[in-house]
């Protein structure tokens, strides 16, 4: 009976909280089709579509470079200040997007520390790509290097010590048998970045300036047909975001057992 | 020869890690700081004292905390029914829990809102209240708890319940004497992940909570509103609190995880 009682209370939670919502959003965007379409094929959502997949294309790869740096830095080397790093590196999933936000607004800014250097070389940085690029690299930081960090650990480094012995150089070693062996973790590191990235809107929000068809991405554009009244133009957009999130779930779960095996 | 390659090695990629860090993090929070202090001591604690900006953070720290409780609770349970539960479409249902990881925040506020807003197809109309900011975080946060306890229990043997079971102990008794000292630190690290998601929570909000001023605006909002009407100053103060959080929010979760593994150490 008990058993049953806390199946049901999981499986409600879930339905209320996740499913029915998600549902409600599908069944409305069905309701008008006509409306939906007209939404997402106006150039200014294509274009926000396409600035999202840009900033994606650009932070993923760049964090996943760094991601595994720091990972290697921080189980294989050794250095003072060590646990500080460890540390730090999480802090961007603690931070509220709007504060990374505005911390990237006040040093880009007009009277920024960086924002005068680009000022006088004419740069535009702040409400432009750039700054948008680098609010998703913030948000989007740890998500590699946390998922490579447990998985360099379990492996050891017996296999690397041998290569080395061996005669092979650091490349080498690293591209025929660390990166071998962490090469799910990264993986799955590499869909969570790409999760974050395409659904970033309270940092970017901020340093965008949310000009339409300029530095409008996917989320904002979202938040900008609500803002509009058009709710069959926002649910469509929502609709196509939550189809991307689906397929990153799926490709979560499918690599999701390899990674425990 | 080797040794001294190795030395370089290590300079190199802590150097890159180091410049990589210091100018896409550290710059920009010492701006931020460093903007908080412009107006000197006074200036930041009238701004964070400013009666708009203490209503939010009480409502803003009072909503996560209560969030992180109930997710505890029914984190906790639904961990334990994935993994002790058989039924069919259980895998369905694990995969699912990750979708708040994987859905824009943005759009986690609008199916919300059209579940439980003023066009709600089962006449619950919780838009603009502080009902809607509890459901807002509980959706965003919803992952934590169920995915720190959930391997945890899969580790745990489930003889030792049957056991505790099988010697007269109630089912009650038996979660709190064999499991819930084992899931501990677990829980408590999903609910330090999940108080500090909530608090920065911004996009999940923005939409379904109407933002109104000592009702339902929350600290992230507030902020986002002082940095549109110009008064940066204040934002960063307010940010700074919400950055000392996080900062006390992480330092709890390494020192949990410091505990939680101490035995695996010794």
């Amino acid at each position: 009976m008990s058993r049953l009682g806390l199946r049901l209370l999981a499986l409600a939670y879930l339905a209320t909280i996740l499913v029915a919502p998600l549902v409600i959003v599908f069944w409305r965007t069905f309701e008008d089709v006509g409306a939906a379409w007209d939404a997402l094929s106006a150039p200014d959502t294509i274009h926000a579509f396409k600035l999202t997949l840009l900033i994606t294309a650009i932070a993923v790869p760049v964090n996943t470079v760094f991601g595994i740096v720091c990972a290697l830095a921080i189980v294989r080397r050794r250095f003072p200040g060590k646990g500080l790093l460890n540390a730090f590196i999480d802090l961007p999933l603690a931070l509220s997007p709007v504060v990374v936000g505005l911390s990237l607004f006040l040093l880009y800014g007009r009277e920024g520390w960086f924002g005068v250097w680009l000022g006088r070389h004419n740069i535009q940085f702040l409400f432009a790509l750039p700054a948008m690029i680098v609010a998703t690299i913030f948000v989007s930081l740890p998500f590699v290097a946390r998922e490579v960090i447990p998985t360099l650990r379990e492996v050891g480094d017996e296999q690397e010590q041998a290569s080395r012995t061996l005669g092979a150089g650091g490349w080498q070693t690293f591209w025929r048998i660390t990166l071998p062996s962490i090469r799910w973790a990264v993986i799955y590191g590499v869909i969570l970045t790409t999760a974050r990235s395409l659904g970033e809107y309270g940092a970017v929000a901020v340093v965008s300036g949310r000009i339409q068809g300029q530095t409008e991405t996917a989320t904002l554009r979202v938040e900008e047909q609500y803002e509009q009244f058009n709710l069959p133009g926002a649910y469509a957009i929502s609709i196509v975001l939550a189809l991307m999130a689906i397929v990153v779930l799926v490709a979560m779960t499918t690599i999701r057992p390899k990674e425990t095996a | 020869m080797r040794a001294s390659r190795d030395r370089a090695g290590t300079a190199l990629s802590l150097g890159f890690v180091t410049t990589f860090l210091t100018v896409l993090v550290v710059l920009p929070i010492a701006a931020l700081v460093w903007e908080s202090t412009k107006a000197g001591s006074q200036g930041f604690w009238d701004a964070v004292s400013s009666p708009e900006s203490v209503a939010a953070l009480k409502l803003t720290i009072g909503t996560a905390v209560a969030v992180s409780l109930l997710n505890a609770v029914l984190g906790t349970i639904t961990a334990w029914v994935l993994v002790r539960d058989e039924f069919r479409g259980k895998s369905l249902v694990n995969a699912i829990i990750d979708l708040p990881f994987a859905l824009p925040t943005i759009v986690a506020g609008l199916t919300l809102l059209a579940l439980y807003g003023p066009r709600s197809p089962i006449g619950v109309d919780v838009a603009f209240t502080r009902t809607a900011i509890v459901l807002a975080m509980m959706f965003v946060t919803l992952p934590f708890v169920v995915r720190t306890v959930q391997p945890v229990l899969q580790e745990l043997d489930p003889e030792a319940e049957e056991a505790a079971r099988s010697l007269g102990a109630s089912g009650l008794t038996s979660f709190r004497r064999v499991i819930f000292p084992n899931i501990f630190p677990g829980v408590l690290s999903g609910m330090a992940l999940a108080l500090a998601k909530a608090i920065g929570e911004f996009g999940a909000l923005v939409i379904i909570t109407g933002n109104l001023p000592f009702k339902t605006e929350v600290s992230s909002v507030y902020i986002f509103g002082r940095i549109e009407s110009g008064d940066t100053a204040a934002a960063a103060s307010v940010a700074v609190v919400l950055l000392a959080l996080s900062f006390v929010l992480l330092l709890s979760i390494g020192v949990i995880r410091h505990f939680a593994t101490r035995h695996d150490r010794a």
